[in-house]
């Protein structure tokens, strides 16, 4: 059963698209250069993009000092930001993205950026490979086994927290007749016997499995027996029989907001069977019709600001993103609970102020200056010039419409007086560039 | 491990209030400053410390209509909901210390040293616990000790989204006072339903009425850089008006609508903006917890007069607690109790305690036998709270007892629904019919919640 692919135009408006949903949206000329590759090309480059190049200016605190990911609040989120806007791989650090929301480890309860940091890197390795060996190193992945209570699961003293969230969130779903509560306390057994040590100075280090806290009895998982260990437990999720039509449907949910039809799912999970290998799923999505022709989705709010940046060619000059993310929704590294980011609510009227301030805090040190004025000007060209500073985002007509009236309003406003003829369309043009960015069309994609 | 300060100060920059940004004094053309002639609208917002902001005049037309409708109307009553995220452990917040059993189940975590719950004296109140001991004293808590649903699910995710939506239906997408606000809410009111939290909560989801989130009432200004007066003006107008943009597509109507909401709420709000105006008069936990002072400009925005009927905010801490369970929970709770403490003499303070209860829940309990980690897994029924002056302060439902309380997982059997709970709560204290917000509403009884 195959996958359908869209056969229908692959032009500016649908490498737009993908490169806002499979990345972080187009640099400058990136939206022509891959239309002219056509859908296979197009989708050809993204899945196989070679080495990463990063492009433009290595990142820095407000204060011109190196970032220290690894130390100091905040610079975690600025620090993958960089990677976002200058990365020549983007369905990568999108999937790296991907796999930090399904197995969303906070490290509110990590504490540890260094061991956050780790497992970003193995998510990024991971990014395309098979999903198989991504759970078996997520399961021992040091940040996951403080995250979940892995290393405080032990033989005669089991701990839930992992077993439970592995088949509900990570393999086989919720409500889905996969497994009972006593799968949950069996697996947990299997998945005892990790450990590590408390080293003064550096934390938890010396992540280890010691077969002496492991509980080596039989165990009863899925209706089936046996001496099972955390790489059965990891095991025994993935050949599960409900575990492909979760991961089909979940990574599906990542590109495209409606559920793929039956055939669709049938075909995908079919192509999932073969050897776990999510590459050649996320392809098979990227090629689908549903991508193209079906409805527009809500940016994650780190997309947002990481899409405008690299449209711009900015760069990372401030530690701000990180507690601005936080206003808007998404602090990386800091996912709200173990079920990861709630995709299907990111726009609330806080989170709509959060964006405000991302694009306020883009355009402040990129203002022009009332005080010099500006040559008397009418409504469209305030607004076309606002609209170059974006690289022209496509906008609905109406949104077009209601900027243009508010363009000519506040030119209106300056009357006959001088020095609001000069200034009005300066503020005006300033006006724009923050509306343009936050309209519901650049919020979406 | 070298931990660098964050010494950055610009986020106050970034955040600066609409004072200070050197626009001209007064433009040309400008109306005088609004000052003169006390109104009952204006003696409102001044007994509060609050300034109107004199820019743009016409644009303070909704709060002033805002605190005229409230002053003229009947004040509707305000239910405020706060969640325990995670599962709080029933076995700590009001603890079987007469139990034989406990110790038994609990050898490490057992709770002690707090004050005998006068209801049932098998229990006592955690020491961290003690300002809803002393609020219970006064009549004003109704204690829950073992509230869940038959056949519970273990998953947070799950269970949380049965008490968010009341019902225990996955498919189920507006949340119960979403649906409350539906029938009675106003179709330009984004106020009515307010999540103080960073981002809204499902429990307030509607399918046809506004509601807000935000961080608190005095952080909802907006500007833009190299903008303002009269520009600004018609910028700030303009995020309401790509509110009203027509799409087929659900994502931009989604994202349209916030931008409405967003703009008809800085209105709402603007006389906080940037300003001390939730100044208290009792004194809440101080530090940089974020429930304490959302609590304490909750009770500022319901003095004010702004039309709020139900209010969802999150507690302090995290509940989850698989390990090292005592650490954590002593400081969450410590903060959580003494916050909705002081949250309701600030409501007496003021005057207007008589309009309000809280209900505190949480997704579930956690199971009676301790884990080999000091900690607890996920349970069944867990401890719920109603505060006020209104609250009936009898208990509803019985601690089952750990004998024979416990069901086949060795988990605490709930004695009471939280879909009852609900329902008295939209009939005794909201007046409104639950059987049209409460699926098989018929189907569970109606404890006495409110006197």
């Amino acid at each position: 059963m195959g996958v359908p692919v869209h056969r229908g135009r692959f032009g500016a408006a649908e490498a737009e698209r993908l490169l806002w949903r499979a990345g972080f949206g187009p640099r400058p000329g990136e939206v022509e250069a891959l239309a002219k590759l056509g859908l296979p090309g197009a989708v050809h480059s993204l899945v196989h993009p070679g080495g990463e190049k990063l492009v433009g200016p290595a990142p820095h605190d407000g204060k011109g000092n190196p970032l220290a990911p690894a130390d100091a609040w905040g610079h975690d989120h600025c620090w993958w930001l960089d990677r976002m806007v200058r990365t020549s791989r983007p369905l990568i650090e999108r999937m790296a993205l991907v796999w930090h929301d399904w197995f969303a480890t906070s490290n509110a309860g990590v504490g540890n950026q260094r061991l956050m940091l780790r497992q970003n890197e193995l998510f990024r390795s991971h990014a395309l490979g098979s999903f198989e060996r991504l759970l078996h190193d997520v399961t021992k992945d040091p940040a996951m086994l403080v995250w979940l209570n892995g290393t405080d699961n032990a033989k005669g003293a089991p701990n839930e927290n992992y077993a439970r969230e592995m088949m509900e969130l990570f393999t086989l779903g919720a409500d889905r007749g996969a497994y009972t509560e006593r799968d949950v306390r069996e697996q947990a057994r299997s998945l005892t016997g990790w450990r590590d040590s408390w080293k003064e100075g550096a934390g938890l280090v010396d992540f280890r499995f010691d077969p002496a806290r492991h509980d080596a009895g039989v165990k009863t998982v899925f209706h089936k027996q046996g001496r099972y260990d955390w790489e059965a437990a990891c095991r025994l999720c993935v050949a599960h029989p409900s575990h492909a039509s979760f991961f089909v449907r979940k990574l599906w949910s990542y590109f495209v907001p409606t559920p793929p039809s039956a055939s669709t799912a049938a075909g995908l999970e079919a192509l999932y069977r073969r050897d776990t290998d999510v590459r050649s799923v996320v392809q098979a999505i990227l090629m689908h019709p549903a991508l193209y022709d079906g409805e527009r989705m809500v940016k994650p709010p780190v997309v947002h600001v990481a899409g405008l940046l690299r449209g711009l060619r900015a760069g990372i000059t401030s530690t701000d993103w990180a507690w601005i993310g936080s206003l808007a929704g998404q602090q990386l590294f800091y996912p709200p609970n173990v079920a990861g980011w709630d995709d299907t609510r990111w726009l609330d009227t806080a989170t709509f102020r959060g964006r405000w301030i991302a694009v306020q805090r883009i355009l402040q040190d990129r203002r022009l200056d009332p005080a010099k004025g500006a040559a008397a000007s009418d409504a469209q060209t305030v607004l076309q010039k606002a609209l170059a500073f974006w690289n022209h985002p496509r906008l609905s007509d109406a949104t077009h419409g209601a900027l243009l009236r508010f363009a000519q309003a506040a030119l209106r406003d300056a009357g006959a007086q001088t020095w609001k003829r000069e200034q009005y369309p300066v503020l005006l043009e300033n006006a724009l560039r923050q509306l343009i960015a936050v309209s519901p069309d650049v919020q979406t994609s | 491990m070298t931990r660098i300060v964050c010494d950055e100060c610009s986020r106050a920059d970034v955040l600066r209030a609409v004072a200070g940004r050197g626009l001209p004094a007064v433009e040309p053309g400008m109306p005088a400053p609004a000052g003169t002639g006390l109104s009952r609208r204006s003696f409102v917002a001044r007994s509060l410390g609050l300034a109107l902001s004199v820019y743009g005049v016409g644009r303070l037309g909704l709060f002033d209509e805002g605190i005229a409708a409230a002053a003229g109307a009947p004040q509707p009553p305000i239910l405020v909901t706060v969640f325990l995220q995670g599962g709080a452990d029933s076995l700590s917040m009001l603890y079987p210390g007469g139990d034989p059993l406990y110790l038994k189940l609990r050898p490490q975590l057992a709770v002690s040293g707090g004050t005998p719950f006068a209801e049932d004296t098998r229990l006592a109140w955690h020491p961290a616990l003690a300002p809803l001991a002393e609020l219970h004293a006064e009549g004003k808590v109704t204690v829950l000790p073992a509230v869940g649903y038959d056949h519970p699910d273990q998953s947070h995710f799950t269970s949380r989204h049965f008490w968010e939506v009341g019902a225990t239906d996955a498919r189920v997408v507006t949340g119960w006072m979403g649906r409350y606000l539906d029938a009675v809410g106003a179709i330009d009111n984004p106020l009515q339903g307010l999540s103080l939290t960073g981002s809204l909560q499902p429990t307030l989801a509607t399918s046809r009425v506004p509601v807000a989130a935000i961080d608190g009432p005095d952080q909802y200004d907006f500007w833009a850089p190299g903008v303002w007066g009269e520009v600004e003006s018609r910028m700030l107008d303009t995020i309401g008006s790509l509110g009203a943009i027509r799409s087929q597509d659900p994502a931009m109507r989604t994202a349209a609508s916030v931008a409405a909401q967003a703009g008809r709420l800085r209105k709402q709000l603007a006389p906080f903006a940037g300003k001390t105006a939730t100044a208290s008069p009792v004194a809440y936990p101080q530090g940089s917890d974020a429930f304490p002072k959302r609590l304490q400009g909750l009770a500022a925005m319901i003095a004010a007069g702004l039309p709020l009927r139900c209010v969802a905010l999150e507690a302090t801490g995290e509940y989850d607690t698989h390990a090292a369970q005592a650490s954590a929970l002593t400081p969450a709770l410590t903060t959580t109790a003494a916050s909705l403490f002081a949250f309701q003499r600030d409501l007496e303070s003021r005057g207007v305690a008589d309009r309000v209860l809280t209900l505190v829940w949480s997704e579930f309990g956690r199971r009676a036998q301790e884990n080999g980690s000091g900690g607890t897994d996920h349970g069944a029924a867990g401890t719920g709270f109603l505060i006020g002056t209104h609250a009936a302060g009898q208990m509803v439902g019985e601690f089952p007892g750990l004998a024979g309380g416990l069901d086949a997982d060795g988990n605490l059997r709930a004695t009471a629904d939280f879909r009852a709970v609900y329902a008295s709560l939209l009939e005794q204290w909201l007046h409104f019919d639950a059987a049209r917000i409460i699926p098989k509403a018929a189907a569970f009884p109606r404890p006495v919640l409110v006197k």
